[in-house]
């Protein structure tokens, strides 16, 4: 009828399975990665090898590990804050552009500051840009209730236009015009070196001040929905809207600030791009990254917990770093492209797996009919 | 092979089902016939974390009969279903359909034995025909191609068979809700039902339509199939069933046949104790100064037009104002405007000489409005939140629930339990989701909430709707009990004897204006029934 397998429902999930599903899934996505790297003339057990090396133990590469992560620590905090809520800020992408160019002008036009006051500023000249550019959205499902699905996706692609024409096609305060090549190959000015975020080094290990600036964001999100007035009011919000308006909680308010703080989030990964790593608002290298969009990969890999959104974004730029190492001429872009979809999607399954009982069909009716020999 | 059966399946093996011989379940009701134990339930079991919800369990119904669960909220009918259905699985206990052992893994395997179940709130594609409701997830016979024509024939032959009279190529949006609960008995009766499960299937029907359902059940009953009827309301029971299985907090208590039985005695067995239908007494009291106070108040309603028509009335201390009316004659706008949750276009509302703002559910809380809504599950409560964190939904604001900025979990749990134990909540703590408890658990949370508020002005609307007697009798007691302790109450219903025994005086609605208001006390009903028709 519907084939040997029958799925049922499960009503509470057991702890061990929680830990075991994500656990299972990824040796699950490793054997079948195996199995296509060996179809396609690769050595598997090589090749994972490669790919540890190459995010973890060789020269540098848990640095590169960490400066994928960071960024994805902050748009998948920005995801999982807003999802929490059941409002689907799908900008982090373009609140990341804004917050480069916010925290680049802020580290150009006050270079001349004391160091750590110029990096509190520009964390917070990030955060505000991209704060403002999420309240545009926020705004309008508020009060005019259109779905923020789309408008926030769309302002992506205004911010990065907005980016481009700052750099490319103006005279822009953004812009260097003062070496003669500038006007062939655009580029932006380079911030100070009192502008440059420091980091924690362990011998060749470089810990961005961005990373820890999440972790530390990551926690205090926890609290804040775990614990707070208004924590519990967003949980409301998440559950059923009516009850939330019913039990007084100023719901077109609330809307706004939570998209405005998850934008702010996402502000501050466009900070530490700046900050950390390019000291200068690169948009062709932030457009191709795509980090606002990971994001919502990672947040939803973390089923929303601040904390799991950490480890997740170290997971996911592990892969991407090991993605870039493995790419040359005998190992095709598509094919570090199809692991790292199949590894999302067993990841994902599992968890559909962990809330469904799933075990062959057994046959409906029992053969051995109790009564049948009873009397007659 | 049928005597067999009848024999092995023996009540004897089953010792909670009281005195009634399996044998002879013609004798019970005018439409039984003698025929095979369909169904029959030894021992079932079902616990869930903190609750036992089914406990050794037995009851059995015979083909060709009308068998009647009945039970208060949370006694466990549902949960009976649930693993009737191959929704949930025993833990212990077994099942026997048409004398075979059988155990279901889901409700799939439940409906190829043949038991189909028609939920309390229907399960439809509402975009869809009825044609393609009845087919749809049903794959026999096998067809690669999917004709809407032959299907609506299909499908109309069918109704035409089992007397289910029903236009198939009607889209579910355009029917009333009585049709689509014909929809889903044709649906179920088309796939070959042999046992069919209706729970709380007259909630949503008009009085006219439940005398249809009724005369549907006992049709099918009369063509040999079982129906179990799951309810708890006394009168029906008495009308439709042959015998009724008594639940009482998870067991099985007894089995009666209908005849010779009194909704007194029923009652009885369902609360455990001698109850008496009876109004619940109310005290005569000088009502105290006026609190809420309506002047010339209009509203929309959620299409735009006008569903408040200049409104003027109010509501004293230790008052009982009753609003009557058929559904849909403002008063739904009229408990949301009090509570702010709809803004008025015209007039004022004064709570003890405040005027409230429009449309600020917040400012109706901190004047002291504490509100039952209609909608329980959807706007009252926040279903997937727990207990202890719907219990404060109006008071987390407040300092009670907090310890330093943060809020605290622990006083919100100490909260809780002190509310379950005064409202006597059953519920396996406060941590548990409000999802999981019944309709009449959910009320008593739901009032533990707003009167523990300590508020001026009550408004409740349809507080008594989907519940039982036992908690229809409670809830009908703490509002009583609420107005004595000097709260103005405003109660909507469309329980015409629910107004007359509560309140003290009654106001009926029609087309959004306030008809009349008269003093409860020798009301006649007859001159209501009228008012609330619009023609006096």
């Amino acid at each position: 009828m519907t084939g040997p397998l029958r799925v049922e429902r499960r009503l509470d999930t057991p702890k061990w399975l929680k830990l075991a599903v994500p656990l299972v899934s990824i040796l699950l996505a490793a054997i079948i990665v195996g199995i296509l790297l060996a179809a396609t003339g690769h050595n598997p057990f090589s090749t994972y090898h490669q790919m540890y090396s190459a995010s973890v133990t060789a020269d540098g590469a848990l640095t590169a590990t960490f400066v994928y992560a960071t960024p994805m620590l902050f748009t998948g905090l920005c995801a999982a804050f807003a999802f929490r809520m059941r409002t689907w800020n799908i900008g982090g992408e373009g609140q990341l552009y804004m917050g480069a160019v916010g925290a680049s002008a802020t580290g150009l036009v006050l270079g001349d500051w004391p160091r750590p006051l110029l990096i509190i500023a520009m964390v917070l000249g990030g955060a505000f840009a991209g704060m403002l550019w999420a309240t545009i959205p926020a705004l309008l499902r508020a009060y005019l209730r259109t779905n923020e699905i789309l408008t926030s996706l769309m302002l992506n692609y205004v911010a990065g236009f907005f980016m481009y024409y700052l750099i490319y096609d103006s005279s822009s305060y953004w812009r260097d015009l003062t070496t003669p090549g500038a006007s062939v190959f655009p580029t932006g000015k380079t911030l100070v070196a009192n502008a440059a975020w420091p980091g924690i080094t362990i011998g060749t290990f470089t810990l961005p001040m961005g990373f820890i600036l999440g972790v530390g964001l990551a926690v205090g999100l926890l609290v804040l929905i775990r614990s707070t007035r208004y924590g519990f009011e967003m949980r409301v919000m998440g559950d059923s809207p009516q009850a939330a308006n019913y039990s007084g909680i100023r719901t077109k308010r609330k809307i706004v600030s939570v998209m405005a703080i998850s934008g702010g989030i996402a502000g501050i990964a466009g900070s530490s791009q700046i900050g950390d790593f390019g000291h200068v608002l690169d948009p062709r290298g932030l457009e191709q990254a795509q980090y606002g969009y990971t994001g919502i990969v990672v947040a939803a890999l973390a089923l929303y917990n601040p904390l799991a959104v950490v480890l997740v974004s170290l997971l996911i730029g592990g892969l991407t770093n090991a993605g870039f190492a493995l790419e040359g001429p005998s190992f095709p872009t598509g094919l570090v492209g199809t692991m790292e979809g199949i590894i999302l999607f067993t990841v994902l399954g599992g968890e559909i797996l962990a809330r469904y009982r799933i075990g062959l069909r057994h046959r409906a009716v029992a053969p051995a009919a109790v009564g049948t020999g009873a009397s007659s | 092979m049928t005597d067999s059966v009848l024999d092995a399946g023996g009540g004897q093996a089953a010792p909670a089902a009281g005195p009634t011989p399996a044998s002879s379940p013609s004798a019970n009701g005018p439409g039984a016939v003698p025929g095979a134990l369909a169904v029959k339930a030894i021992d079932m079991t079902k616990r869930f974390p903190g609750v036992v919800a089914n406990d050794h369990v037995s009851f059995e119904a015979a083909e060709g009969e009308v068998h009647a669960l009945l039970g208060e909220n949370g006694a466990g009918k549902t949960t009976l279903c649930n693993l009737l259905m191959g929704l949930y699985r025993p833990d212990e206990g077994r099942l026997f359909i048409s004398g075979r052992a059988v155990r279901f893994h889901s409700p799939r395997d439940a409906q190829d034995a043949g038991i189909f179940m028609v939920h309390q709130h229907l399960r439809l594609v509402e975009s869809m025909t009825v044609a393609e409701n009845v087919v749809l997830g049903w794959s026999k016979p096998r067809r690669l191609r999917f004709s809407p024509r032959t299907v609506e024939k299909a499908v109309a032959e069918a109704a035409d068979r089992f007397q289910m009279p029903v236009d198939p190529s009607a889209r579910i949006w355009q029917l009333s809700l009585g049709e689509r609960q014909r929809v889903e008995i044709l649906k179920a009766l088309y796939r070959g039902a042999k046992i069919l499960i209706l729970d709380e299937p007259t909630t949503v029907l008009t009085p006219q339509e439940t005398e249809q359902l009724f005369s549907s059940v006992r049709d099918m009953a009369a063509a040999g199939r079982t129906v179990i009827f799951i309810s708890h309301k006394l009168p029906e029971v008495l009308a439709v069933a042959d015998r009724v299985t008594i639940l009482r907090q998870g067991r099985s208590i007894t089995t009666v046949p209908t005849a010779g039985t009194d909704a007194d005695h029923l009652a009885g067995l369902m609360v455990g104790r001698e109850v008496s239908l009876e109004a619940t007494a109310k005290l005569a009291e000088e009502p105290g100064p006026v609190v809420l106070e309506l002047e010339g108040v209009s509203a929309r309603g959620d299409l735009g037009t006008e569903a408040l028509k200049d409104v003027t009335l109010s509501v004293c201390s230790g008052e009982i104002l009753g609003i009557a009316g058929v559904a849909g004659n403002g008063q739904r706008e009229l408990a949301e405007v009090i509570t702010g949750l709809r803004a008025t276009t015209e007039g004022k509302i004064t709570i003890g000489g405040t005027r409230l703002s429009v449309g600020d559910p917040r400012a109706a809380i901190d004047l002291g409005i504490a509100y039952v809504p209609e909608d329980r599950m959807g706007t009252g409560i926040s279903p997937n939140l727990s207990i202890a964190d719907n219990l404060m939904l109006k008071s987390y604001r407040g300092k009670t629930m907090r310890s330093g900025p943060v809020l605290s979990g622990r006083k919100a749990n100490a909260n809780a339990r002190e509310m379950i134990k005064r409202f006597d909540v059953r519920a396996p703590g406060p941590r548990t989701l409000i999802r999981q408890l019944s309709g009449g658990n959910i009320q008593k949370v739901l009032l533990a909430r707003e009167l523990s508020s300590e508020p001026r002005v009550l408004v409740a609307a349809s507080p008594t709707r989907g519940l039982d007697v036992g908690a229809t009798q409670y809830v009908r007691r703490v509002l009583a009990e609420t107005a004595q302790r000097g709260v103005a109450v405003l109660m909507v219903s469309e329980d015409l004897d629910e107004i007359l025994e509560l309140s003290d005086r009654v106001a009926v609605f029609y087309n959004g204006r306030v008809v009349g208001i008269l003093p409860a006390a020798g009301a006649n009903r007859q001159q209501i029934g009228l008012m609330m028709a619009g023609a006096a």
